[in-house]
């Protein structure tokens, strides 16, 4: 799910403020951003503007049931179709967009939060605390973490907090990993080995040099990680394990249409489609902030 | 490459390779003990009480059991004993293949697995299989070269990477059964309900494989070997495929082992898309009936079947790779 460590390279020490300008792009930097990514910042755009005011893009009221126009494909009218119960499939993803957001963001900063708490310590501790961490983490990432997450469905309670908990300790182990990676590679770096040489004291080293330099990759991991989160909370909806029907979620969506597959195949994709599109615009954000900051494309 | 140059001081002993495969081995039940005590100690957070939880799933009740019946639940399943006791029973029940019994149907957790892990293995194994079929292919015919196949193949590794399985599976059933009815619905058992979901499973898993051996297949069309067999007279389609391929599936295979823990949770999800029978309805229905043995059980058997997949693949690579046996 997530890309080996040693794929993210490490970087020449600068100074931070160069750091946090390299992700705003100059004017000659959007000249060579490809159009994909134009492309794909349009489509995270509209989700954004969706979760915080759904009504500025309905088309219908996304709780009036009709039942006079169930489960019509999509038209010009219904964008998206109608489900069971005659409600606009298509304003109903646009209400769902918060709450899956809000699901996706939730999971990925806890996930991180536990990485960097596990990561670090790995990381930046002895031999031995490295050693045992790791082994945990590869028993961690041995057994399926979709099994994982259901096992703490089945003992809390399908709710929110429990998806969004199962899904961030789902993904925490592979984030930790790369954390800790990126984290040796650059304590073992030749700047931080002259540091050392200089003589300045450890506590400032890690300050100044190992944090910022291991934490640049992250802004990437996040951008990715937010589409796989969502992925993610969708399977477990899909499971019918998410958060209960009612609610325009748009796991729940998927769960919903699951039992109308065989006559209305808008119910099961349209929602799916409005997931991968969101996760694929993400991931393509991501791939090129990622190679920007691996200095592939020039800024 | 050297196979008999007379190298014996590289040749490792009987005992070496003994030791090599009892070090996999431990390693191996360390894995599955780890897994045990996580599943346990996630069990152990449950909220409220476990007795009054497991006579409910039982009856499909939700009422408040006296004290009495809670009592014989307690005393039946040792919940009254110390924690400690509780975990060492416990692991020493998984280590001797005791999972438990199901809150459910009361039935042994070991043995409800094994009645639905058929339908799920066959899935399983075909997936992988196809996964294989599909990533070869692809590569022999676009790796090393940048024609529109390799572009295409590479903004597939986009896609695939964001599209969940069941979102697949759906597509697929759609347009293959009921748009087309080339497959039934309901495909069943047979091979013929087998196709679309181990496909499913094996468009996403193609991608991961196909970028590993792609990667694997330019470097290696780049050594003399392959420059020597072309200087023979050796055709550009034989070169491929006698001489590099076989280097270029090595990173492939290690991927096997760990893509064999990963399709056996796709599994679960793509049993559900398709309405198959297998370890994906027990599981479902284990999670939403709150049947926390029944989950922990897959759970443990699942981590068992990677470890088992991943010391298979240790073991028959230096087979495969004979140059390994010098290391």
């Amino acid at each position: 799910m997530t890309k080996p460590a040693d794929q993210l390279s490490v970087y020449p020490q600068t100074l931070v403020g160069d750091q946090l300008l390299r992700f705003l792009p100059s004017a000659d930097a959007l000249r060579t951003v490809p159009a994909t990514v134009y492309a794909a910042g349009v489509v995270v755009a509209f989700f954004l503007v969706a979760a915080v005011a759904p009504s500025l893009l309905q088309t219908h009221d996304p709780f009036r049931t009709d039942l006079y126009a169930t489960l019509q494909s999509p038209s010009l009218d219904h964008f998206f179709g109608t489900d069971q119960s005659g409600r606009d499939l298509y304003s109903r993803v646009v209400q769902g967009t918060g709450q899956s957001l809000a699901i996706g963001l939730g999971a990925i900063g806890l996930s991180i939060g536990i990485a960097l708490l596990v990561g670090v310590t790995a990381g930046l501790a002895g031999r031995r605390t490295d050693a045992a961490l790791s082994r945990f983490l590869d028993v961690l990432l041995a057994f399926p973490n979709l099994f994982l997450a259901l096992l703490f469905v089945a003992v809390f309670g399908a709710t929110t907090t429990t998806l969004i908990v199962s899904v961030g300790l789902g993904c925490a182990p592979g984030y930790a990993r790369l954390i800790r990676g990126q984290f040796l590679v650059v304590r073992n770096s030749g700047y931080v080995e002259a540091a050392r040489a200089l003589g300045h004291p450890y506590g400032r080293i890690v300050r100044q040099h190992i944090f910022p330099n291991a934490m640049r990759p992250l802004i990437v991991m996040i951008t990715m990680g937010v589409g796989q989160t969502i992925v993610w909370a969708s399977s477990l909806a899909f499971l019918g394990l998410g958060v209960a029907p009612p609610s325009p979620e748009w796991g729940a969506l998927l769960d919903a249409g699951r039992n109308y597959v065989t006559v209305a195949w808008w119910l099961e994709v349209m929602p799916g489609f409005a997931i991968i599109l969101f996760a694929l615009s993400v991931t393509v954000i991501g791939q090129h902030l990622q190679d920007r900051l691996e200095g592939r494309v020039n800024p | 490459m050297s196979e008999s140059t007379g190298l014996v001081a590289g040749e490792p002993t009987r005992a070496g390779r003994v030791r090599v495969v009892l070090h996999r081995l431990l390693g191996a039940i360390f894995v599955i003990w780890a897994t045990a005590s996580i599943t346990f100690g996630v069990q152990s957070l449950l909220p409220g009480d476990r007795a009054e939880l497991m006579i409910n799933a039982a009856a499909g009740t939700f009422t408040q059991p006296t004290a009495a019946e809670l009592a014989a639940v307690n005393a039946k399943y040792g919940f009254d004993r110390p924690f400690w006791e509780q975990y060492l029973h416990y692991i020493g029940g998984v280590l001797q293949g005791d999972l438990g019994e199901s809150y459910q149907s009361h039935r042994p957790v070991a043995e409800l697995i094994a009645g639905q892990i058929a339908p799920t293995l066959a899935l399983t194994l075909s997936a992988l299989a196809l996964a294989w079929a599909i990533a070869i292919a692809v590569t022999v015919f676009s790796g090393g070269r940048d024609g529109p196949v390799a572009r295409a193949f590479g903004g597939f590794q986009v896609i695939k990477a964001v599209a969940p399985p069941y979102w697949i599976g759906t597509i697929l059933l759609v347009v293959f059964s009921i748009h087309l009815r080339w497959v039934p619905v309901e495909g069943g058992g047979g091979l013929q309900g087998l196709i679309l979901p181990s496909l499913a499973l094996a468009i996403p898993l193609s991608g991961f494989i196909g970028q590993i051996i792609r990667a694997e297949f330019g470097r290696v069309l780049e050594q003399p070997f392959v420059t020597s067999a072309r200087m023979r007279g050796m055709g550009n389609l034989a070169v491929r495929l006698r001489h590099v391929l076989r280097h270029a599936v090595l990173p492939g295979i290690t991927l096997s082992g760990w893509a064999l823990g990963s399709l056996f949770s796709g599994a679960a999800v793509i049993e559900t898309v398709f309405a198959r029978p297998g370890i994906g309805g027990l599981l479902v229905t284990g999670t939403a009936t709150r049947d926390i043995p029944l989950v922990t059980g897959i759970i443990i058997a699942s981590a068992a079947a990677y470890v088992i997949a991943n010391l298979i693949v240790d073991l028959l690579y230096p087979i495969i790779d004979p140059r390994l046996k010098q290391s």
